[in-house]
């Protein structure tokens, strides 16, 4: 029996539910803030793309978005086969696929910055 | 061991896309599952923030602007509620993958689990008063 | 005078008589401290004594008697009448496996995956008899001892919905057995087991879903168990593939 390669995706899911359990709730409250019309000083252009221009900041922002989007992948991988759909290696490749174009897209912008 | 036994075996099917419906267990299992459809979705938004500030000043107000449509508030209401549900079940069920043991006698669960809200809370509340959100 | 007259509705199923399981009803008066297989025994002595199903005990450790009673797994020698809200009771053989005649289910699958992942102490070096037995301090011992108390009841596998959806998930039980000796400090055999333990149908299999630890009769958790493993393979895994590798054996 060959043993799976699925410890890489399966860290990335581990990583990326942590950091969306301890984070996510109060960032979807600050952007919630926002589109009601109580943008934090944070949000300002200024602010932010002071933040992103740093290596700390460029950190931070990547290890939310990104293992966020490998979670979802993962998890979404497993909810589809309980569903019925059994062509896993698709979903996989799919759900995998767009995650790398999401992490490549990640760290486009944080350069780009 | 004597005769084979008189084996006709009956294998009791179970619906492989509805099979989850019929317990309240399974039924919340799914709902943890699936709860990571608004994670994706909320980090996806992050992304598009990402872009429109890498992109200059118009288009991150514009970004901005369009958090207060009625389709991002909405969408900003179930991902609350979603996202926040994740994190209790997560932190649910994260004790028993790190048991801490300490001499003969493991950390009981519930106290890794408070542990976990508390920096969860700390957590959050430091990222809103960084964020500028208790100056108005 | 009994404390309370339940109806058993039992699922039968004669191999030789019968295509497809039916129910059947039984009036049985429970004294007040009966458990369910008191009342399936009442059956069997005095209603219907052609009613098959597997128990030893009447303790919760030979682990014979696990059934689904109202739609949940568990050991009948366990499950008390009182706690059970209505008067009629549902009896069903084990989830997830295939009946044999009316409660007694086929387990052979359990029974081959548990014999793969080699529930016994491994060693790499013999021990001689003149070293004496092997030394265990007591915190040592804590760090595996609630996994030894499975008794291959096979509830989890009724509960486990990966088990329900993919037949070759080698499933709770044989795992958790799998870290009861990767975690027991005379073994030294993970790496033998890590082959059949870390593979697609072995702790990959395993969604978390908790339902396993849930019904656990004897409160194993073999949940704790698969996700502890799981962290142990993906360490190695990268210990692996980064070349900081296994000794080779």
């Amino acid at each position: 029996m060959a043993r799976s390669n699925k410890p890489v995706v399966w860290g990335l899911f581990a990583l990326g539910g942590t950091v969306a359990a301890f984070v996510l709730p109060v960032l979807v409250l600050i952007t919630l803030l926002t589109g009601l019309g109580h943008a934090p000083a944070a949000l300002s252009y200024e602010t932010l793309h002071a933040f992103a221009a740093g290596w700390l900041g460029k950190l931070i922002l990547f290890g939310v978005i990104a293992p966020s989007l490998w979670h979802t992948a993962h998890r979404l991988r497993t909810v589809l086969y309980s569903l019925g759909l059994r062509a896993d290696k698709a979903v996989a490749l799919v759900g995998y696929g767009l995650a790398s174009i999401g992490t490549f897209l990640t760290l486009q912008y944080l350069l780009g910055i | 061991m004597s005769g084979k036994s008189y084996v006709k075996p009956f294998v009791r099917e179970v619906s492989k896309t509805t099979w989850y419906l019929a317990r309240g267990r399974d039924r919340l299992h799914m709902a943890h599952e699936a709860s990571c459809v608004f994670v994706g979705l909320y980090a996806l938004l992050l992304l598009w923030g990402l872009r429109a500030l890498a992109a200059g000043p118009e288009a991150y107000q514009a970004f901005l602007a369009a958090l207060g449509s009625p389709l991002s508030l909405g969408f900003h209401w179930v991902a609350l509620a979603v996202t926040l549900f994740h994190t209790v079940s997560w932190f649910q069920v994260t004790p028993k993958a790190m048991p801490i043991q300490i001499g003969e006698a493991f950390v009981p669960g519930p106290v890794i689990v408070v542990g976990h809200y508390t920096v969860w809370v700390a957590l959050s509340l430091f990222i809103l008063f960084i964020g500028g959100v208790f100056h108005g | 005078m009994s404390y309370k007259t339940i109806e058993l509705e039992v699922l039968r199923y004669r191999p030789e008589m019968d295509d497809q399981p039916w129910f059947q009803v039984y009036r049985v008066p429970c004294e007040e401290d009966w458990v369910v297989l008191d009342a399936l025994n009442y059956v069997k002595d005095h209603l219907d004594s052609s009613l098959s199903y597997r128990w030893s005990c009447h303790m919760a450790v030979c682990g014979s008697c696990g059934m689904m009673i109202d739609g949940e797994p568990q050991l009948s020698c366990k499950t008390f009448v009182r706690d059970l809200p209505d008067r009629r009771i549902r009896v069903e053989p084990l989830a997830n496996f295939p009946i044999e005649r009316d409660l007694v289910v086929v387990l052979d699958d359990f029974m081959e995956k548990l014999q793969r992942v080699k529930p016994y102490l491994i060693r790499q070096e013999a021990r001689a008899l003149d070293q004496g037995e092997h030394l265990q301090t007591p915190a040592q011992l804590a760090r595996f001892k609630h996994y030894t108390q499975c008794i291959n009841c096979c509830c989890c596998y009724a509960a486990c919905p990966q088990y329900a959806l993919i037949p070759e998930f080698l499933g709770p039980a044989a795992l958790a057995l799998a870290h009861r000796y990767n975690a027991d400090s005379r073994d030294q055999g993970r790496e033998e087991r890590e082959d059949v333990v870390a593979s697609n149908v072995g702790i990959w299999d395993c969604v978390f879903a908790d339902a396993c630890s849930v019904v656990c009769p004897k409160h194993v958790d073999p949940a704790g168990a698969i996700q502890q493993m799981k962290i142990a393979s993906t360490v190695s895994w990268y210990k692996d593939h980064l070349g900081l590798g296994r000794k080779k054996t």
